[in-house]
């Protein structure tokens, strides 16, 4: 997985997977993506031919009003859910043959999760929630590295209290923790911020931010909040279910 | 990249490590599910082992009446075939001759009828031979002593040490009989009691070839065999040389269907008690699981696999399961062993409490799989739970999971056919228990779904808030109405079906205990000396029970075939006894209370000088090989006369009553010798010797006989059933009103989101209060009512097909279990949103959301 944290890298390689072709440098490929609910007799399209992708180690925002659709691409980007039309590939896995179970193996090693109310599992203490990941890989040493990230986000002295004895700050302090404990490969938040204050929220966005760097991970952000979407490399802008436009920060 | 493919590498450790840390944190709510299984379980194991020890106190009682295990009778002395028979079951342990013989006592100048009985050995081996003073009853055989029965004694007003001639031999009277083994066959205690040792019944001159004499040798056995294997066994061989096996089973069943069903009562109390325990499993299993989706969901979206998710659940519930088990197993067994000192005063017997192992194990066991089986239905949704739930609501179960719940279903009621099979041990019961609970279930589900759709459809837009929003509460999402009536339902259900059966038994033997059951027997009254006999016992101020004529005969043709042909003939299946009972038959126009026809016409036309129609009971009529419109020879003292068989009777002979197993029409043997029988019931001790007296004064040749003794016995055993009876059913309903209890409790976790919310948006206490109220009043109404009407149909049933006797629906249940259940649902709902009433919301949600 190493090659995707180093960006001097230039191969192209090229594999014809399913019906789209893939750019191997892309770690996020999404390719004419649709979803559909129905409710009762009632058809909703909530997202219509979503196409993107996103280079390793690049930092991605998709912003846009609620009810654009954002969170359900982000659902589909992570194999959370399953697209009716289109393609996701993830790591240079076609997500659309993977059954449930190989979809969290594959999120369990390359994916690491944000979410706007934090979901810390509400019976584990701290330090059992951020070592989670490592401890599904049945890696040895997860409490000291779980230790160690605990330590980096502020928290060490915390990490035998339950998330309900935890103030929200901390709470997401703890799920970053958790999020970069199994060395993602690329990293999803939901509005981060969502359920902070604008203080406590900038605190999290820094931490976030820093530890993204530090690690090298792909970031993808999805936030209603063009101020946190500012701080990527590029931001796609969402409504009505349909890309708007797809740019590079500076350019906004 | 292809590493993606491998399946997550964390193994079983991880999976029992996070299922202890899940359950460390959830202590709280497992405990709750736990007591549901150490209640259930607790019920079960004390039930079935108390149960089994009255059971084996109630055996003991039955070998009292018989004083023996088994023992072998026969009219005549054994021939060497039986002797050989008596030698290979390791010799008797004691033998008897007995005989009817009047016996006279010198002091008063009087003789009376007397049943005597020569006894060698230590009988009675169970039950006590009662005497006064209470040495004589062992030392009367090395003193060369008589017992003689009381009221005997008080009839001649006798002293110990007075003495009774019995043929050529004089003993001294060594004590009073106040109650020994008997048999409750009326009509074999012909004569009061007088017990002599063995060795002096040759000297007394009385047994002679012709004369009414019966050997009995007593055997007691250790281990005791397999009746019915050794009755088929032996029973051919002793038939054969004109003997009997009588074992003190068939001596128990002579009290009749009310000692059969009060073991099948136990049963179906221990199946009930099960029955608690698993719903109060299901439906916390149920609420808890369905608070856990979120985390599983979470677990998922960071790579968990649905098995591992699926583990860890299954293992905290079995891990419950089995320490709830023990637990309650435990807790079973040790308030079986405190019972008989909680209940010293009250108890009627003395127990002999005895632990065997065999709920040592089958109690856990059963926890777990119980808590599993229970568990399953909720524990798939964790398997179907999409990790995007983490993302938003959603509410989807895909076919799949519909087809496993299928499965689950099936799996839940082939275990619960398998349960009542082991408890209720006839496969017919367990199915029709099993089908009976599946109805019950479906009634309700059924009741839930269409409140629900008929709230939604005419919702009453105009009520006020409060009402409104209660009733919302009983359709909406996170309804807990299919829950919580199941559960009440089902709970109220068992609880009134226990009470309702409770009523038929207990009824059934008080029946009877306070009925006009004769005490008093006069035999042998001349037709000449029954009015007089019947004024003298109504001068006492007692009542004329009975008063019927008896004529004896016994059978000379049976369908044209003479019986002497019949006792020829090796291939007749017809039963022997038939061919040479004397019968004591009696005529009439009327069915008496304890018996109903069963095929044919009750007291038909005929003509003078046709065959006689007359009446069989059944056992007579299926032992004869007859049914209706077959002939019957009978010889009345010499005089054949020719009868046809009219119809059949189903008689209750467990009832104390004289019951005819030949009954004639009136106007045939008015004029044929005949002898009367009348009764009478004497409330104690003094009026029945009275009477006596004054009876045995005026009529010396009439023989009375008195059956208190024999009475009392019946009676204290069907007390003491009724008592266990009463005792069992309400520690059965206290169990299934605390599962009750148990699972509104745990319906607390549903509201407490909803209602701090209602509370941070300004909802005053009062309004909380009465959105709360109103939908547990409605749940627990709706839940009782429903479980109580169907218990009522389930009693009926009971009460027909396996009890076998009426039912008189009491209104306790209606009246009292109903609005109490209601009562306890509405307590339960305020007490579960007391914290949300008295402190701030986040509190509340902090605390309760651990």
């Amino acid at each position: 997985m190493g090659v995707y944290r180093s960006n001097h890298f230039l191969i192209f390689r090229v594999l014809k997977i399913g019906n789209g072709h893939l750019d191997m440098t892309k770690i996020l490929n999404v390719h004419k993506l649709g979803k559909t609910y129905t409710s009762g007799s009632k058809k909703l399209t909530v997202l219509e031919d979503i196409s993107f992708s996103i280079d390793a180690g690049d930092t991605f925002a998709i912003v846009g009003p609620s009810g654009s659709g954002k969170t359900t691409l982000l659902g589909l980007c992570a194999g959370l859910d399953r697209p009716d039309s289109g393609t996701v590939s993830l790591c240079d896995v076609a997500m659309n043959e993977l059954n449930e179970d190989a979809r969290a193996v594959l999120r369990n090693k390359n994916v690491g999760f944000i979410f706007q109310n934090f979901q810390l599992l509400p019976t584990l203490t701290a330090l059992e929630n951020v070592v989670v990941p490592l401890e599904l890989q049945g890696v040895k040493n997860a409490t000291t590295t779980g230790k160690q990230l605990l330590e980096k986000v502020g928290l060490a002295d915390r990490s035998h209290h339950y998330p309900s004895q935890l103030s929200g700050g901390e709470q997401q302090r703890v799920a970053l923790a958790r999020a970069f404990s199994n060395r993602p490969a690329i990293l999803f938040a939901d509005e981060p911020t969502g359920n902070l204050d604008e203080e406590t929220g900038e605190k999290v966005v820094k931490l976030l931010f820093d530890l993204n760097k530090e690690a090298g991970t792909t970031l993808v952000i999805v936030t209603h909040d063009l101020e946190l979407a500012k701080k990527t490399q590029r931001v796609l802008r969402l409504k009505g279910g349909r890309i708007l436009d797809n740019q590079l920060t500076e350019t906004l | 990249m292809n590493d993606s493919s491998k399946i997550s590498n964390a193994g079983a450790g991880w999976i029992f490590k996070m299922a202890w840390r899940d359950g460390k944190a959830s202590l709280k709510r497992l405990l709750l599910f736990m007591a549901s299984i150490i209640l259930g379980i607790a019920a079960l194991v004390s039930i079935q082992s108390f149960g089994g020890n009255l059971k084996e106190n109630f055996t003991l009682q039955s070998k009292a009446l018989m004083g023996s295990d088994f023992l072998i009778a026969s009219k005549q002395p054994p021939t060497e075939r039986v002797q050989q028979l008596i030698d290979s079951l390791g010799g008797a342990n004691a033998t008897e001759i007995n005989f009817p013989s009047m016996v006279a006592f010198p002091k008063r100048d009087a003789a009376k009828l007397a049943f005597v009985r020569g006894i060698n050995g230590g009988y009675p081996f169970y039950g006590g031979l009662e005497t006064k003073p209470a040495s004589a009853a062992i030392e009367y055989q090395q003193r060369s002593g008589a017992l003689v029965d009381a009221t005997l004694m008080l009839q001649y007003d006798l002293q110990v040490g007075d003495s009774i001639k019995v043929g050529m031999v004089t003993l001294p009277i060594a004590g009073s009989i106040v109650s020994g083994p008997g048999s409750t066959g009326v009509s074999t205690s012909v004569a009061p009691p007088v017990y002599i040792p063995y060795r002096f019944i040759e000297e007394t001159g009385l047994v002679q070839t012709g004369s009414r004499v019966e050997y009995k040798y007593y055997f007691v056995a250790n281990p005791e065999p397999d009746y019915t294997l050794l009755a088929d066994q032996i029973d051919p061989i002793l038939d054969a040389e004109n003997a009997d096996l009588d074992t003190h089973e068939s001596t128990g069943r002579q009290l009749g269907r009310r000692y059969d069903n009060f073991g099948k009562f136990l049963n179906l109390v221990a199946f009930i008690a099960l029955l608690l325990g698993c719903v109060g499993i299901a439906s916390s299993v149920h609420i808890y699981i369905k608070e856990k989706l979120t985390s599983v969901a979470v677990l998922k979206c960071l790579g968990a696999t649905r098995r591992q998710t699926f583990l860890i659940f299954l293992i905290q519930i079995a891990g419950m399961g089995l320490i709830g088990g023990l637990i309650g197993t435990l807790v079973g067994l040790s308030l079986q062993q405190f019972f008989p000192y909680l209940l010293k005063d009250f108890l009627p017997i003395e127990l002999q409490v005895a632990i065997t192992w065999l709920p040592l194990v089958v109690g856990p066991l059963l926890g777990l799989v119980m808590s599993l089986l229970f568990a399953l239905s909720p524990l798939l949704s964790t398997w179907y739970v999409s990790p995007l739930q983490v993302l938003r609501i959603q509410e989807s179960t895909g076919s799949k999971a519909k087809w496993a719940s299928a499965g689950v279903l099936s799996l839940i009621l082939g275990a619960l056919f398998l349960f009542s099979y082991w408890i209720l041990k006839r496969a017919g019961f367990a199915l029709a228990f099993v089908i009976g609970i599946l109805v019950v279930f479906s009634v309700l589900a059924g009741i839930a779904l269409l409140i629900m759709k008929g709230i939604k459809r005419f919702f009453p837009a105009s009520w006020g808030f409060t009402a409104r929003q209660s009733l919302l509460n009983l359709y909406r999402p996170n309804n807990q109405t299919l829950v919580l009536l199941l559960s009440i339902g089902v709970g109220a259900f068992l609880i009134s079906t226990l009470y309702f059966t409770k009523d038929i038994l207990v009824e059934k033997t008080s029946l009877e205990a306070t009925g006009k059951t004769p005490n008093i027997i006069l035999m042998d009254v001349q037709t000449e000396q029954r009015l007089a006999a019947a004024a003298s016992i109504e001068a006492n101020g007692l009542p004329v029970i009975d008063n019927f004529p008896i004529v004896t005969m016994r059978i000379q043709s049976i369908k044209g075939r003479p019986v002497n042909d019949i006792r020829q003939d090796t291939t007749s299946t017809i039963n022997r006894w038939i061919l040479n009972h004397e019968f004591r038959t009696t005529y009439r126009d009327e069915l008496v209370d304890s018996e109903s026809l069963a095929t044919g016409i009750w007291n038909p036309d005929f003509e003078a000088d046709a065959a006689v129609p007359i009446s069989l009971s059944d056992n007579v009529a299926r032992d004869a090989q007859v049914v209706e419109g077959d002939t019957l020879v009978f010889n009345v003292q010499g005089v054949l006369m020719e009868t046809v068989v009219a119809n059949t009777r189903a008689v209750d002979w467990g009832r104390m009553q004289m019951n005819f197993s030949v009954v004639f029409p009136m106007g045939v043997l008015e004029n044929a010798p005949q002898f009367h029988v009348l009764s009478t019931s004497a409330p104690d001790a003094s009026s029945s010797a009275k009477l006596q007296r004054e009876l045995v004064k005026k009529f010396p040749t009439v023989a009375i006989i008195d059956i208190r003794q024999l009475l009392e016995t019946v009676q204290d055993i069907l007390d003491k059933i009724s008592w266990v009876i009463n005792f069992m059913a309400f520690f059965s309903i206290l169990t299934g009103i605390i599962v009750l209890i148990g699972s509104v409790r745990n319906s607390k976790y549903q509201r407490i989101r909803e209602n701090v919310l209602l509370r941070t948006l300004g909802a005053k206490g009062k309004q909380i209060l009465r959105i709360t109220a109103l939908e547990y009043l409605y749940l627990g109404l709706l839940g009782s009512a429903i479980g109580i009407l169907l218990s009522f149909i389930g009693s009926k049933l009971l009460a027909e097909f396996v009890f076998k006797t009426d039912f008189t629906p009491s209104w306790i249940p209606f009246l009292v279990v109903l609005p109490g259940i209601a009562l306890l649902v509405l307590l339960i709902g305020l007490f579960n949103s007391k914290s949300v009433l008295n402190s701030p919301p986040l509190e509340v949600l902090r605390k309760e959301g651990a």
